[in-house]
C-alpha cells in the first residue's frame, strides 16, 4: 500500500462560465450509426431519380411519404413510384432553423401532392422568388448528382424551370 | 367504476429564459413546497406516489431525471414514473395523476413537471426539438417546429382566408393578459403592426407569433374524495379527460370526415376536406372523449374559460376549431370577435362581441413561456386557482380572477398535432 499514492494531473482544464452558481461547457458529438431499415429502397431510388411512395397491398392507399405498413389498415404496402410532377399543397420560407440547418437559411419548406397519392411529401422548393411561392403552383422533382442517401437528394422546382436544363 | 378525482394545490416556479440557480430538481421542489403550503394539512405521508413529467432527455442531459424529482421531493420508495409526450408532456401527466386516483392505486398523487431549455443556444434548442419529427423523412429536410406550424396556417388561410392580423389578435390578447400574472416570462402590450413587424421567422410566423424556450417547474397536488375533503376547503373536481393522436409526419394526414363534436352536425361540413394540414384530428377527438365524460354538450355554453396550448397565434386559431369553440374555418373571425378576450381588461383594440369564453387568461405559452414538461401542468395550475376564485391570493393581483367560472378545459398539444390531451376541471 502506497499512502501517498496520486491521480496523475492533466492539463486540458475546464472551460467556466460562472462561478456562482458554477457554470461550465462541455462539448456533446457522437457518431450515430442510423439504419433506415425498411425505408431503405426509398433512399436508394433517390439514387436512381426515383421517388418511391408506397401502397397498401389491401385497401390500396397510396403514400406519397413511404411506409412499410398502412396506417389505414395495418398491411404490408409495395412500393410504387410517383410521378415526377405534383403541385405545392402549402409551403413557408425559413429565415431561422434548428442550428444544423442555420447557414442553409433562407430556405423553403413545401409540402407537395401527388395526382393519385393520398398522403403528401415534405421537401424543398429552389428556384422560385418568395413573391411566387402559392399553393397548387406545379412543381417537377429533381435529384442530385451525387447521391447522399438523405431525403434531401430531391428537391423540386417550378415547372417552367424545367425548360432551362 | 372511477373514483371522483380533486384537484387540491398548485404551484409554480417563475418561468425565465433560464434559471442557472436552481437544477430540475430544485426548481420542481420550489413548485411543490409551493402547493404544499396552500394545504397545510397535508403532510409528506399521506402522499402515495408521483408522476413526473419532462419532454427532452437531450435538454436534461440526465436520464432518469423523473426518479431524481421524486427523490428530491422525499418521496421514494413510492411508487413514481415519468410522463413523456412531446408538447403534451404537462396535460398527458396530469391525466396519469387521474388515473392514478380514479383507479384506486393511489388516494394522492403529486403531478409535476419541468424543462430545463437553457443548457443549449436557442437554435440548438430548435434542432433538439425537431427531433420530435421522423428523421428519416422530416428532421434532414430542415428539421424546424416553426416551419411545420407555418406550412399549416398556410394551409389554413388559403382554405378559409384566416389573416395574419387575425393571428395578431391572439398574440396581443396572450402578451396582454400576461401584464397581470407576475409568473409570466414574457408579458407585453403590444399592437397588430408589432407583431407583424417583428422579425419574420417561417412566413407568415414572426417571432411574436411563437412561444419562447424557458426553463421552469409546475405542480399539481391530486386526490380522492376523501383525501381532498379532509385537506383543502376548495378543491376542483376533474371531471373528464380525452386524449387524441395523429401520425408523427405532418405528411401523413389522408382525408377523412369530420369527428363531430355533440353540437355539431355533418352537413357544417359537406365540402371541407379534413383534417388536411390545416386541422387537428387528435385535438378534436381529444376534446370529444373530454366533453363526453363530462357530460358538456356545446362547449360554447357549458366551458366559462379554456387554458389552450398555443405554441404558435395559428394553432391557437386552429384549436378553438379542433375544441368546437367556433367552427372549422371560423378560426380566424373567432379569434378577432373579442369573444376569447377577458372582460373589462383594455387590448387596445376595437373588439365587435363582448367575452364569451377567455381563451389563455394566464398569457398562455405565447406570453408566459414554453417550459415543455411543465407547460401544461402550468395551465392546470392557471384553471385550478381560476375556479378556486384564488388567482389574486396566488398572483397577488386580481385582474385575471373571472367573477364566476364553473367549468373550464385545459388543453395540451404534441408534435404537429401527434399527442392532445383535453381535460374538464369543474367547481364542485
Ligand atoms: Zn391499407
Amino acid at each position: 500500500m502506497d499512502p501517498n499514492a496520486k491521480l496523475p494531473e492533466t492539463q486540458e482544464g475546464t472551460v467556466l462560465f460562472n462561478l456562482d452558481p458554477i457554470i461550465l461547457k462541455h462539448h456533446w458529438e457522437v457518431d450515430y450509426l442510423h439504419s433506415y431499415a425498411q425505408d431503405s429502397p426509398f433512399f436508394a431510388g433517390l439514387s436512381e431519380k426515383k421517388l418511391l411512395g408506397s401502397k397498401c397491398t389491401a385497401c390500396s392507399c397510396v403514400y406519397a411519404t413511404p411506409r412499410a405498413h398502412c396506417m389505414e389498415c395495418g398491411s404490408p404496402t409495395e412500393w410504387h413510384e410517383l410521378p415526377p410532377e405534383g403541385r405545392i399543397h402549402t409551403f413557408t420560407t425559413c429565415f431561422f432553423g434548428g442550428e444544423a440547418f442555420l447557414a442553409e437559411t433562407p430556405f423553403t419548406l413545401i409540402l407537395v401532392e401527388f395526382e393519385g397519392a393520398d398522403t403528401l411529401f415534405l421537401s424543398r422548393l429552389a428556384g422560385v422568388p418568395e413573391e411566387e411561392i402559392r399553393i397548387g403552383l406545379p412543381v417537377r422533382a429533381r435529384f442530385l448528382r451525387n447521391s447522399k442517401f438523405k431525403p434531401t437528394d430531391v428537391y423540386f422546382v417550378a415547372m417552367d424551370g424545367a425548360q432551362n436544363d | 367504476m372511477t373514483r371522483p378525482v380533486y384537484l387540491i394545490a398548485g404551484g409554480i416556479t417563475k418561468f425565465a429564459k433560464a434559471h442557472p440557480e436552481m437544477d430540475f430538481r430544485l426548481m420542481c421542489k420550489q413548485a411543490f413546497d409551493y402547493a404544499l403550503a396552500d394545504v397545510p394539512a397535508l403532510t409528506l405521508d399521506m402522499i402515495d406516489g408521483s408522476s413526473v413529467s419532462y419532454f427532452s432527455d437531450h435538454f436534461t442531459r440526465q436520464l432518469m431525471a423523473g426518479i431524481m424529482v421524486h427523490d428530491y421531493l422525499g418521496l421514494c420508495p413510492k411508487p413514481s414514473r415519468r410522463i413523456e409526450g412531446g408538447g403534451a408532456t404537462g396535460g398527458l401527466n396530469i391525466q396519469n395523476g387521474y388515473q392514478e386516483i380514479a383507479s384506486g392505486r393511489m388516494d394522492c398523487c403529486v403531478v409535476v413537471g419541468f424543462e430545463t431549455m437553457s443548457h443549449v443556444n436557442t437554435w440548438k434548442g430548435n434542432e433538439f426539438i425537431a427531433l420530435a419529427s421522423d428523421t428519416n423523412f422530416d428532421f434532414p429536410v430542415g428539421g424546424f417546429y416553426s416551419g411545420y406550424y407555418a406550412m399549416m396556417v398556410q394551409r389554413h388561410m388559403h382554405e378559409f382566408g384566416t389573416t395574419c392580423e387575425q393571428m395578431a389578435h391572439v398574440s396581443i390578447k396572450n402578451h396582454r393578459n400576461a401584464t397581470f400574472n407576475p409568473y409570466a416570462q414574457f408579458p407585453a402590450q403590444l399592437s397588430v403592426e408589432e407583431v407583424r413587424a417583428a422579425q419574420m421567422v417561417a412566413t407568415p410566423l414572426t417571432m411574436l407569433d411563437i412561444c419562447t424556450m424557458s426553463d421552469g417547474a409546475a405542480c399539481l397536488i391530486v386526490a380522492s374524495e376523501e383525501v381532498a375533503e379532509k385537506v383543502c376547503e376548495n378543491p376542483v373536481l376533474i371531471t373528464g379527460i380525452g386524449t387524441g393522436t395523429d401520425a408523427m409526419r405532418l405528411a401523413d394526414r389522408p382525408h377523412s370526415d369530420v369527428v363531430l363534436l355533440p353540437h355539431e352536425s355533418g352537413a357544417d361540413y359537406e365540402n371541407l376536406r379534413y383534417p388536411g394540414v390545416h386541422s387537428f384530428r387528435g385535438g378534436r377527438l381529444a376534446s370529444k372523449l373530454a366533453y363526453e365524460a363530462a357530460g358538456i354538450g356545446d362547449p360554447r355554453e357549458a366551458l366559462d374559460f379554456v387554458e389552450l396550448h398555443d405554441a404558435y397565434t395559428s394553432s391557437e386559431i386552429q384549436t378553438y376549431e379542433d375544441m368546437g369553440l367556433c367552427r372549422y374555418g371560423e378560426g380566424g373571425p373567432y379569434a378577432v370577435s373579442g369573444r376569447t378576450f377577458m372582460p373589462g381588461l383594455d387590448y387596445g383594440l376595437k373588439l365587435p362581441e363582448a367575452s364569451q369564453v377567455p381563451v389563455n387568461p394566464s398569457g398562455g405559452l405565447l406570453a408566459c413561456g414554453h417550459p415543455v414538461g411543465a407547460s401544461g401542468i402550468m395551465q392546470g395550475v392557471f384553471a385550478f386557482w381560476q375556479l378556486q376564485r384564488t388567482i389574486e391570493k396566488h398572483l397577488g393581483r386580481a385582474e385575471l380572477q373571472l367573477a364566476h367560472p364553473k367549468r373550464g378545459a385545459i388543453h395540451s398539444h404534441a408534435g404537429t398535432g401527434t399527442y392532445i390531451s383535453v381535460s374538464i376541471l369543474e367547481r364542485p
